[in-house]
């Protein structure tokens, strides 16, 4: 009997062991219930800022702020899957191109700024945001490319992409240097970098409508414009002059210009760092567009703080992006963990001044296009960057565009 | 043998430590053993409940069920003194199921959805974006300052809207419409009303308890507009533009007129011109995602190629490790050898690095410009730009850093073979060849077989090995979705994560495809090499 009855006392044990266990439990949740906390989700650079300048904001509201940092890439892949998983953050930081993906998912809230909140914002950063004529996003900083160069070996700021080239041929050739120009291409091609010299020559993606927004009906690689754009690119290409290669990628560009092999560098801001720890003695400019054409236009790409669709706290979350984010000193203290041109009109004037990096920075953004946030926009990055990357190659120009055209085509058609 | 692959299914089951032999006698074993077995049964129940609760709060009765249903299994096995074998199996077969059937079955039901950016929620879901990305603020829309407050109780009192508007005039909103607000206060500072008779005006924090109302909240003020919040503080004037009708299952743009109609088979909202709205929803497109691969020119032909590459791949990588490697080993089993063991060190050297770090010293070595290869082979060649180099590259890469595993295992095998069998067979007159290819190697291949098909299956879905050296490139110019050393998993690895629209439906298609491949393979040879060892004996 004794025996019989032990299973069954061990099952009775075991549940009371749970019971007891839960009952533990279960008091801590009641007490920690009543706090609202607002989650973010930043990355690991801009975590701490934003932590610290949120604090004022959780005070005044009798809120926590708990900010979660991912990489930044990360952050739209994972938002889309935690928020249809319902467990997404109330708010996070993103680039203004996932717009247009992030609302066909659904996933963020409209923004509505008060007018003068939005009036204290650049103009085109705004627009960057907006899709489909309604805000998504509050921008607060921007970043394009621009050139670096070594001012030992190359003293002024070239004019036109073909000076750059004579001072940089001129430099190898003397054994100074053993690149001319340092721009990474690699085997997949780069057409955020290139499209500041795309743009130049003339060549254009997608066409914008009167507003300003993008069509995506009107794409462009196949015309006559692009082609010829491409052709003069390709003379700088590996079968050309060799300026262009697709040896040079994102992972040794930088190494090229730091180690002084080569005088000049398409950089951009989060290079600057390192440029400031090098021995390099650098300068910024702009990108030089071809000699007798358009000026070369970097796409200019902003960051900014969206609200998730559904949060449980989106009003705290539409308050702190509507008066917060548009804050002059909220900017200012990111800037300081972060510098960053920022977006914000006061604050930018404010660190331009102290800042000749974010100035000159600026001002090779000035002939910039935002990128397109249409959703269309990344089905262009892979085909177009392996058809640049196919004709630095030495690959036909006509044929490459058309056949690039065509997939793209293909892919946003349907 | 075949009870012995039985023995193989994972047994982490600490539970199973109870009474292990299991006789009628043992009774319930040491008191030691019961108060383990409370202890873990416990642990286990918490663990339901603490899953249940989750569960209970969506009201998905089905996961409740299973979650039960475990729970009483295991507390049957554990409890019961007949179930011995059981006892043994059930923590395996429980973590099977979970991490491994599951992930198979969710991807099978995933393969026949058109699951993918704009079709990852529900219909109603949709529906909803569509309509509150449409709200505009109206031409010239009046803006007000805002207080959100409350008929009577905070938390369950109907809200209303305390607005002041640019001149400093108070009204109140609430579902009925804009009233004029008579007893007031409003802060001169802020311009916002502070208190108001009879209503209750909200904290910041109690506002925010009632965000899901505050969103759909809006004052209605005629023709369709409405007053809505924007902050906690503001509030503007605004239209939804376009509007859900149950009735005819259709959305209207009421600036344009166009009407998008539901297409539940594509699970979008399309207009006449075939035009869709941008938000969609997830719906069941049957077997359209593997008709895609199989049977769609386009897609047939990059996916055909990708197979017939992907199989090289994996036969000549495992066949030339299994070359080196055994070599190698035979090289290193000559008794006469001096310094054995420093050989043998360096040449596992290659297999004791993170092979991450190794892929990517190989990509570097690999640079037209900057490479190691050509720099010391004085070419200039474009080994990752040019299909057929890249492929060499990508099996070269992988052969060094795969042999190190098969020398490892042939020399265990070689040292398992008595030597007196070779020396009997040149006695008999058989020359060195014939000795190894009749006494050794057939020896060897008994332990070696089952070795090769995992090389195969692993190198199969060796997703690293390609991603991390070539990214699947080089690229034909028409098809950027398909490269020239792309195997099918770093192909559907793009297809869901990669390219800008995750197509997550083919991407399990293609991956439910990979599955059965690699699944018939491996029990082709398995079986295959069970006949092998049936005629060694």
């Amino acid at each position: 009997m004794r025996f019989r009855s032990a299973p069954a006392v061990a099952g009775i044990a075991a549940i009371a062991l749970m019971a007891t266990a839960c009952g533990g439990g279960g008091g801590e949740d009641t007490e920690s219930g009543a706090e609202t906390t607002l989650v973010i989700w930043s990355d690991p650079e801009r975590a701490a800022a934003i932590e610290t300048a949120a604090q004022e904001f959780a005070e005044t509201n009798g809120v926590e702020v708990d900010v979660q940092e991912l990489a930044f890439g990360d952050i739209q892949g994972d938002l889309l899957n935690a928020h249809q998983a319902g467990n997404a953050p109330d708010i996070f930081i993103g680039a203004h191109d996932w717009t247009g993906n992030l609302v066909r998912n659904g996933a963020v809230q409209p923004v509505e700024l008060p007018q003068d909140r939005a009036a204290a914002l650049d103009e085109t950063s705004v627009q960057a945001l907006t899709y489909d004529s309604q805000l998504f996003g509050v921008p607060y900083s921007q970043e394009n490319i621009f050139l670096m160069r070594n001012t030992e070996l190359a003293p002024d700021a070239p004019e036109t992409f073909e000076e750059l080239v004579e001072v940089g041929t001129t430099l190898k050739e003397d054994g100074e240097t053993s690149e001319v120009l340092s721009m990474a291409v690699g085997q997949e091609g780069d057409p955020y970098r290139m499209n500041a010299l795309f743009a130049s020559a003339g060549g254009y993606l997608f066409g914008q409508d009167a507003d300003g927004n993008w069509d995506p009906d009107d794409l462009g690689l196949n015309t006559d414009e692009s082609i010829a754009a491409m052709e003069k690119i390709a003379e700088y290409g590996e079968e050309g002059e060799g300026v262009l290669r697709r040896s040079i990628d994102t992972q040794n560009d930088a190494a090229l210009f730091f180690d002084g092999e080569a005088p000049f560098f398409i950089a951009g801001p989060w290079n600057i760092g390192d440029a400031d720890a090098s021995d390099i003695d650098y300068a910024i400019s702009p990108i030089p567009g071809f000699e007798g054409e358009g000026p070369a236009s970097p796409y200019i790409g902003y960051q900014a703080f969206f609200v998730t669709e559904g949060g449980a706290n989106s009003a705290l979350a539409q308050e702190f992006l509507a008066n917060h984010v548009t804050d002059a000193d909220f900017i200012l203290s990111l800037y300081e963990a972060d510098p960053r041109t920022p977006v914000q009109l006061e604050a930018l004037e404010e660190v331009s001044a102290d800042d000749a990096n974010i100035a000159a920075i600026a001002e090779a953004g000035a002939e910039g296009t935002p990128m397109p946030s249409i959703p269309e926009m990344g089905e262009t990055w892979e085909p177009l960057g392996k058809a640049e990357a196919a004709i630095i190659g030495g690959a036909d120009v006509r044929e490459t565009m058309e056949s690039a055209h065509d997939t793209i085509a293909e892919k946003i058609g349907g | 043998m075949a009870s012995d692959s039985n023995a193989g299914a994972p047994g982490p089951g600490v539970p199973a430590r109870t009474s292990p032999s299991g006789g009628r006698s043992s009774g319930s074993g040491s008191l030691w053993g019961q108060l383990v077995k409370i202890s873990l049964l416990g642990l286990f129940t918490a663990l339901a409940v603490w899953a249940v609760l989750p569960l209970y709060v969506d009201g998905n009765w089905w996961g409740m069920a299973v979650v039960a249903a475990v729970l009483v299994l295991v507390y049957l096995v554990y409890l019961s003194k007949r179930t011995v074998p059981l006892k043994y199996l059930l923590p395996g077969v429980l973590l099977l199921v979970a991490f491994q059937i599951l992930p198979v079955l969710y991807t099978m039901s995933t393969s026949v959805t058109n699951f993918s950016d704009g079709h990852r929620g529900d219909k109603d879901q949709a529906i909803a974006a569509i309509e509150a990305y449409s709200v505009t603020r109206a031409e010239q829309g009046r803006e007000f300052g805002l207080t959100v407050a409350t008929v009577g109780d905070p938390d369950l009192g109907e809200l209303v809207f305390l607005l002041t508007d640019t001149e400093g005039t108070p009204y109140v909103g609430d579902i009925e419409g804009l009233r004029p607000l008579d007893d007031a206060t409003v802060d001169p500072g802020s311009g916002r009303v502070t208190e108001a008779f009879g209503y209750t005006v909200l904290t910041p924090a109690q506002v925010n308890a009632r965000s899901r109302e505050l969103e759909e909240f809006a004052v209605p003020v005629g023709d369709g507009s409405g007053i809505r919040a924007n902050s906690l503080s503001t509030a503007y004037e605004g239209r939804a533009t376009r509007v859900y009708d149950a009735d005819c299952d259709c959305v209207t743009d009421t600036e344009t007129g166009v009407v998008y109609t539901a297409d539940d088979e594509r699970g979008a909202f399309y207009d006449e011109d075939g035009q869709r709205l941008p938000q969609g929803w997830q719906v069941n497109v049957g077997f359209d995602n593997f008709a895609r691969f199989l049977f769609n020119p386009t897609f047939a032909s990059s996916f055909f190629s990708i197979l017939v590459w992907n199989i090289a791949f994996a036969v000549s990588i495992t066949f030339l490790v299994f070359v080196v490697g055994l070599a190698i080993a035979l090289t290193l089993h000559t008794p006469r050898l001096r310094g054995k063991v420093v050989y043998r060190v360096l040449v596992v050297l290659p297999y004791a690095m993170s092979s991450l770090a190794m892929y990517l010293l190989w990509r570097d070595m690999f640079n037209t410009d900057f490479g190691l290869f050509n720099q010391l082979l004085g070419t200039n060649v474009d080994w990752l730009g040019d299909a057929w180099t890249a492929r060499f590259a990508v099996i070269l890469a992988n052969v060094w850093l795969g042999y190190p595993y098969m020398f490892l295992v042939a020399t265990g095998a070689l040292q398992a073979i008595p030597r007196e069998l070779t020396q009997a067979a040149r006695i008999d007159g058989a020359g060195a060849w014939q000795a190894f290819r009749h006494v050794t190697l057939p020896m060897l291949m008994v332990a070696m077989t089952p070795i090769l098909i995992a090389t195969f299956a692993f190198n199969f879905n060796n997703f690293n090995a390609v991603w991390l050296i070539t990214k699947g490139g080089p690229f034909p110019s028409n098809d950027p979705s398909a490269g020239a050393t792309d195997l099918l998993i770093t192909y559907t690895y793009r297809m869901a994560f990669s390219q800008a629209t995750a197509e997550y439906g083919y991407a399990a298609a293609l991956s439910v495809m990979i599955f059965v491949i690699v699944s018939v393979m491996s029990v082709i040879s398995l079986s295959r090499s069970k006949a092998l060892q049936e005629v060694d004996r």
